[in-house]
């Protein structure tokens, strides 16, 4: 009798557990297919545009891949412009786990990147190493600041915070012009403004036996970094709460002023590293080439990664071999270069627009399966 | 079609509705004859609102047919709901509040015309209004009128736009007891004299057996019977609502010896929710032991008071002390002080709709290990371990873990709320209209959760919107009007209409 009893308990139970493994699987499923299927129809519509100037899409496409990923050459080239996005995609995604759309990614990394440049004379002549991690450090200061001061502003006074932040990053480009033409001028730098070139020991050099700098180690690392922050700490748990529900994150008393401070200031941290990176690794100075539009790029890594720092890697890659083949593309086809920039943007509205159609696939969703109607 | 000015009478036959996969009305049949004051009653989800709302035409049924006078009539949209003199009072107000009442009226008509002469327009409105039983100030601004006028102008522009049929959504859950008498007394005068015919929808029974003359009751999309209300007693409506249900009983009260004040509340002041008023609670003390109910028409100042103690609101002076000792609605400060707070509206006020199951039952719990020391990294084994036995403590219903808290019920939902704040030792809990859109099971499991915590020692604040609640629940009631408590009362020899006129602003 007794054994019968616990049959009849254990059936439901593993059915339940059954269900709930299916659920798990379908939406993982959902969370990789409707990107995907938003990614395909991006290339569609731009298809249709390609088209419509008369040239062809298949051309494009093959020239895209050859000058993306096609060579061992286009590789390095993709992934040395995948590094700034990985940082500049992290500044769009940790925000928005606690509900934030910062859209001034751009700012952090030429700020970032300035203040790079304005530590290094005071380090001039010190341990190679220890320049480099000053030159950090000061990057992070700024670009942590510049958003930070986004959060504080949305916390305290309720100002939008994506307003602002693009704002700021008008700020900052102005102030980096500012600082370049004027105060923070190399004398021989005459066709483009720029800050005292860095010395050669003092720049980040090529992981040995490629011509690839470190930045893409350090934006990889940071990616996993920001995943085990959100997804295993406490903090990343409380932002998530936050990001979920304000108002319940204000109930159980947790600081949100602090988590919403922190974080922003955290994301524009490691823009600003982002920036500083591409000072000590591929200009050589500060110049107006810093606002080389990656922290707008690293708004399509995020919305496309889904805000999902592991994901941001692959995206980055993605979209780092995209603008690699945007020269390739301009010299073959005759096409002007910001044919690329209309390809981000069509996929930026199709992966938005994906974002209603969660849930709405009876495929995705096992409980719905069996019944019809 | 009937003549125009007198009551008709409207029937719907075999009505099926049909969402997906789920069916929200199952071959519904209800008639409701002239001049009838027809009550339909059902708890939440069994189909009321989806009946009315094909009978009004927003909805298009997959089958059945509406009748009118005994003529099938086809209804597609609101307007040709309209045209053959249907329409409904919703249960929040529709009214413009910055317009008076004689705007609100005309600008509401189909046919306003694009410049209004307002000389015509209001003899027009006082012939209109001569013909009427009741009266209200039509030259005021809205937002000046009580609840109870708000609801009469409602019904008012109703009769003004020549509706012969009205449904009233619960047409009280607003008012106060006198108010609600009031305004049902009019609508049924309205009804006897063969004007109106209404079909109101409510879960007071004692409102049906006072006013309505014939009942329906639904459950789970069908009809479970109903009649003249001669034939019924609240047991038969009773047993058709909730069917077979185990509920929940209440635990007897324990008596509390004197106990020491856990929440003590002086001299506190905030702004309002427009910044326009204040929220003034000069001394208010909860003991151990004891439900201290907060009574008040909704929108005078119970949210921002409770805002206060949730630490959503900041306050401009005053103070709060737990067991003595300052409040300011910290993280730590609640679990040192073992506070529990549960708001209104688990959804929006206490979960992330979009998290977990299993998260959200973790919200109180995450950052610390068994020992109370906090912790920097999350167990996610503890984390579902933890749901799994709160999810069987306390009976929520869910598919696993791991979906997302949003799919569940409404009912649900608020268990799993009720699991995660009130598992421990609570000394301050504070609850805001904890039953509010659930069905009776879990209206009652919850009362008694509540009450549990009570004699297990917790200081209970217990703010709702339904008086029955409290004076089913509290020990002592106090009423608060225009953001002040106004009036206090033990609620074992509690009148509930003293205390609503106290609700009112009236004493």
């Amino acid at each position: 009798m007794i054994q019968v009893a616990n049959e009849a308990a254990a059936a439901p139970a593993a059915r339940r557990d059954g269900r709930a493994l299916r659920a798990g699987i379908a939406q993982r499923a959902e969370g990789l297919a409707i990107p995907l299927a938003a990614l395909l129809v991006g290339l569609l519509l731009f298809s249709a545009f390609i088209r419509a100037l008369g040239k062809s899409p298949t051309q494009l496409f093959e020239l895209m891949w050859r000058g993306g990923f096609g060579t061992w050459f286009s590789i390095q080239n993709t992934l040395s412009r995948a590094a700034p996005l990985l940082l500049a995609g992290l500044c769009v995604a940790l925000p928005a786990r606690l509900g934030l759309v910062i859209i001034g990614g751009e700012g952090a990394i030429v700020i970032g990147g300035v203040a790079a440049a304005a530590a290094w004379p005071a380090f001039a002549g010190a341990p190679p190493a220890l320049v480099v991690v000053a030159m950090a450090i000061a990057s992070m200061i700024a670009g942590g600041a510049w958003i930070g001061a986004v959060g504080a502003l949305r916390h305290f006074r309720a100002v939008n915070e994506t307003i602002a932040s693009l704002l700021m990053s008008y700020i900052a480009i102005a102030l980096m012009n500012h600082l370049v033409e004027g105060p923070l001028r190399d004398p021989t730098s005459l066709n483009k403004p720029s800050t005292l070139p860095l010395p050669d020991i003092d720049r980040i050099g090529a992981i040995p036996g490629l011509d690839l700098h470190w930045g893409l180690v350090v934006g990889i690392v940071a990616c996993i970094l920001a995943w085990l922050l959100i997804e295993k700490t406490r903090w990343g748990f409380a932002a998530r709460i936050a990001g979920g529900n304000m108002r319940a994150a204000q109930i159980q008393g947790l600081p949100v002023g602090a988590l919403i401070v922190g974080f922003c200031a955290l994301a524009g941290a490691l823009a600003g590293l982002g920036g500083m990176i591409e000072v000590a690794a591929v200009q050589g100075a500060a110049n107006a080439s810093l606002a080389a539009g990656y922290g707008y790029t690293g708004i399509l890594v995020a919305f496309l990664a889904r805000q999902n720092p592991l994901a941001i890697v692959p995206v980055a890659i993605l979209l780092g071999g995209v603008g690699a083949s945007g020269g390739l593309i301009q010299r073959r086809m005759d096409l002007p270069d910001a044919t690329v920039l209309v390809l981000q943007g069509m996929i930026f509205i199709v992966i938005l627009l994906s974002d209603t159609f969660y849930g709405r696939f009876r495929l995705f969703n096992p409980e719905r399966w069996r019944r019809n109607g | 079609m009937a003549d125009r000015g007198g009551a008709i009478e409207v029937e719907a036959v075999g009505m099926t509705l049909r969402f997906g996969a789920f069916t929200a009305l199952d071959d519904v049949s209800i008639r409701i004859r002239a001049g009838a004051f027809h009550a339909l009653l059902g708890e939440n989800g069994a189909g009321k609102s989806c009946l009315v709302k094909c009978m009004l035409g927003f909805y298009r049924a997959t089958d059945g047919q509406i009748a009118i006078n005994g003529r099938e009539t086809p209804i597609d949209s609101p307007r040709d709901a309209a045209a053959h003199g249907l329409g409904m009072v919703y249960q929040h107000f529709t009214l413009v509040p910055s317009l008076t009442g004689a705007e609100n009226i005309v600008i509401s008509r189909a046919d306003a015309p694009q410049i209004i002469d307002w000389r015509k327009e209001r003899t027009a409105l006082t012939r209109f209004m001569e013909t009427m039983p009741f009266h209200i100030p039509l030259d005021v601004p809205v937002s000046t009128l009580a609840a109870g006028q708000k609801q009469k102008l409602e019904i008012l522009k109703q009769l003004y736009l020549g509706r012969r049929f009205l449904v009233l959504d619960e047409p009280t859950s607003v008012l106060t007891p006198d108010e609600a008498d009031e305004t049902l007394g009019h609508v049924r005068a309205l009804t006897e004299s063969g004007a109106l015919t209404v079909l109101m929808i409510s879960h007071k029974f004692n409102e049906v057996f006072a006013f309505a003359d014939e009942a329906t009751v639904l459950r789970r999309g069908k009809r479970m019977g109903g009649g003249p209300i001669g034939s019924l007693n609240r047991d038969m409506l009773a047993a058709m609502m909730i069917g077979d249900q185990k509920i929940a009983n209440l635990d007897a009260r324990r008596l509390a010896s004197e106990a020491p004040d856990v929440l003590d509340i002086t001299g506190l002041r905030a702004p309002d929710e427009s910044g326009l008023k204040t929220i003034a609670v000069d001394a208010l003390r909860v003991k151990a032991g004891e439900i201290l109910g907060v009574a008040g028409v909704s929108g005078n100042g119970q949210k921002e008071f409770l805002e206060i103690l949730a630490g959503q609101r900041r306050h401009d002076c005053g103070a709060i002390h737990v067991h003595g000792a300052p409040y300011c609605a910290t993280r730590a400060e609640m679990r040192k002080l073992k506070v529990r707070i549960i708001q209104e509206e688990p959804l929006r006020n206490a979960c992330a709709p979009r998290m977990s199951v299993a998260e959200n039952l973790a919200f109180r719990t995450f950052d610390i290990d068994e020992s109370g020391r906090t912790r920097v990294l999350l167990d996610g084994k503890a984390i579902r371990c933890g749901a799994q036995r709160l999810i069987e403590q306390f009976g929520v219903k869910t598919a696993s873990l791991d979906t997302p808290i949003a799919a569940l019920s409404g009912g649900n939902v608020q268990r799993a709320v009720l699991a995660r704040e009130l598992t421990g030792e609570v000394d301050l809990l504070v609850v805001a209209n904890p039953c509010f859109g659930l069905d009776f099971a879990a209206i009652a499991d919850i009362r008694a959760r509540i009450m549990k915590a009570r004699n297990a020692g917790a200081a209970v604040l217990l703010v709702s919107e339904d008086l029955d609640e409290l004076l089913e629940l509290s020990d002592r009631i106090v009423v608060m009007s225009e953001g002040a408590i106004v009036y206090e009362t033990n609620a074992s020899c509690a009148d509930p209409h003293e205390i609503g006129r106290h609700m009112a602003g009236h004493y």
